[in-house]
């Protein structure tokens, strides 16, 4: 497992224009045909790309002071409420957030038609948003409300600050019981009548760097049609690599990232707000983490293929719900994508829940900027905690009293 | 005689083998032109009739008390290409295969001749690209 090259050996080479690029889908192909060794010989970084719902994102903005001053506690955007409890014209958005009136699960399954999610495609697509504010008036901020119609750029600051992106993997969810649900995997039908998946296999960000040797605080990534940065692991962060069932494959699990980036230089074909019937409004974010081809092992896992990668079938009729962890079954990408999977002897409908093709195009988008020069790698300021940390999650037990 | 009208009918497996459309014809004297059909032995069924003449609502009311779910198709659904993400999240959901994966490209194709207009991909749709147009 000799050293391929270091951070800045690939970086001298994207400015020379030198630098060997593939997408992980290129890099399955490519060693498939030379080997994990001439491959990693041959290639200084490997793209990789996930577009899903990512329900802990949001936005954190200033929108400047107005004449006289607020000091807002209360902030809606097109009706959506921001969280207001910090300085006096900052708030923070989230993806889930919805309208006060909005009827949600009242006549079920509600539609959460406009939530944060949406308010953040039509800010960044520059279209005029609604901005309302309250406060209680102070002798430094005696406004006590502000209606009117904004920009992004308008506003001073607007950074996207998700929380949790690029889940490592995810499960499969399906439905033992004797109705239909409605779930953040989607319309679940009764008696194993689909099976939702939610992550691109081969081409997800975590999947392709297991042990996260090269992904860490500072990551420089493709976020949103635009530069991000990794910030921190994300919550709930738990990363796990097993052994799958056959030869040389692996279940993976439990990573988590946290990234940040200016929503003024995104897009809105790759941040779009999404309605989940029955569930709630969220926020499509796509994603894209270079991997430095550092060594061989690192070419060996960013090129395995989806038939080597596992994911955990889980039942939502009553397991996750109740938090009870059973996995009923373990199946590959590669079965999940065939359209058809095989669990308790019935043939069951497969469907994804995040846009392969738009992974695949954010993993050759990401590619084109390295191989044009205009994006470095950055290696990790500090590394976050890897499969071997064994980190463990707390639960929520409830207390009397 | 009554007019022409077109109807989507919807049935579970459990009722997929019955003869319905010819009850249909002899018990209730209706001329029926099936438009599309799609139908399985396990899972849910679709059909798109058109049908003339007869006992029209008795035959409606017939096909009801089988379990069918029936609909007018006065509608017609179409995806707007520009919002649909290519998520994938109806194509396990419409009953009739008009929206299905393309292998190996993983993109998401809409079939409008499949489809019968259930409508529950509108719905389904995360940033509702499928839309109802009249
Ligand atoms: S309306 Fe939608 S779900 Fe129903 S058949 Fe047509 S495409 Fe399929
Ligand atoms: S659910 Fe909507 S966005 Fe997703 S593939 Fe189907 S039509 Fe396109």
């Amino acid at each position: 497992m000799g050293v391929c090259r270091t951070f800045d050996e690939i970086n001298e080479k994207i400015r020379q224009g030198k630098v060997v690029v593939v997408t992980a889908e290129e890099a399955v192909a490519m060693v498939r045909e030379v080997g994990v060794k001439e491959a990693a010989r041959q290639v200084d970084v490997v793209t990789t790309g996930t577009f899903g719902a990512m329900c802990s994102s949001g936005i954190y903005f200033n929108f400047g002071h107005s004449s006289p001053r607020i000091k807002a506690t209360h902030v809606w955007l097109n009706g959506v409420p921001a969280y207001g409890g910090v300085a006096a014209v900052d708030a923070f958005l989230g993806a889930t957030a919805l309208p006060e009136n909005d009827p949600l699960n009242s006549s079920h399954p509600g539609e959460f038609r406009y939530g944060g999610g949406h308010v953040i495609h039509d800010l960044v697509a520059g279209k005029p948003v609604r901005l309302r504010a309250i406060g209680y008036g102070t002798d430094c901020y005696p406004r006590r409300e502000i209606e009117t119609t904004v920009t992004i750029h308008d506003l001073n600051e607007v950074v996207l600050f998700n929380m949790r992106n690029a889940y490592q993997n995810y499960n499969c969810a399906v439905n033992l019981g004797s109705r239909t649900i409605y779930t953040y995997m989607g319309i679940l039908k009764p008696h194993l009548g689909n099976a939702h998946y939610s992550t691109s296999g081969q081409l997800s960000p975590l999947l392709k760097d297991p042990f996260l040797r090269t992904i860490g605080v500072g990551t420089r990534i493709f976020l949103g049609g635009g530069v991000g940065y990794v910030a921190w692991n994300g919550t709930q962060h738990a990363p796990r690599v097993e052994p799958g069932p056959v030869e040389g494959s692996i279940v993976a699990a439990g990573g988590t990232l946290s990234v940040l980036g200016d929503l003024k230089q995104m897009q809105p074909r790759w941040l779009v707000g999404a309605s989940i019937l029955g569930y709630g409004a969220t926020l499509f974010v796509g994603i894209g983490v270079p991997i430095p081809v550092l060594d061989e092992e690192i070419m060996y896992y960013a090129s395995l293929p989806d038939d080597k990668l596992f994911a955990p079938v889980v039942d939502y009729g009553e397991d996750y719900p109740a938090r009870r962890s059973r996995t009923l079954a373990l199946v590959s990408y590669a079965e999940l994508k065939s359209g058809k999977i095989t669990l308790m002897g019935k043939k069951v409908p497969t469907a994804p829940m995040s846009s392969y093709a738009g992974a695949r195009e954010i993993a050759t988008i990401l590619k084109e900027w390295i191989a044009k020069g205009t994006f470095l790698l950055t290696e990790p300021v500090q590394p976050l905690p890897g499969p071997q940390t064994q980190v463990v999650l707390n639960t929520l037990e409830i207390k009397e009293g | 005689m009554a007019p022409t009208s077109k109807i989507v009918l919807r049935f579970p497996a459990s009722i997929a083998d019955k003869p319905m459309i010819y009850y249909l014809v002899k018990d209730f004297g209706l001329m029926v032109n099936i438009i599309k059909a799609n139908i399985n032995p396990h899972k849910e069924g679709t059909m798109v009739l058109e049908l003339s003449g007869g006992r029209y609502q008795e035959g409606i009311e017939y096909l009801r008390r089988q379990g069918v779910i029936v609909q007018p198709l006065s509608e017609q659904i179409v995806r707007n290409e520009h919002r649909c993400i290519h998520c994938g999240a109806c194509t396990a959901i419409c009953p009739a295969g008009a929206l299905y994966i393309d292998r190996p490209s993983m993109e998401v194709r809409f079939d409008d001749d499949a489809c019968v207009v259930c409508q529950l991909c509108t719905r389904a749709c995360p940033v509702r690209a499928m839309e109802v147009s009249f």
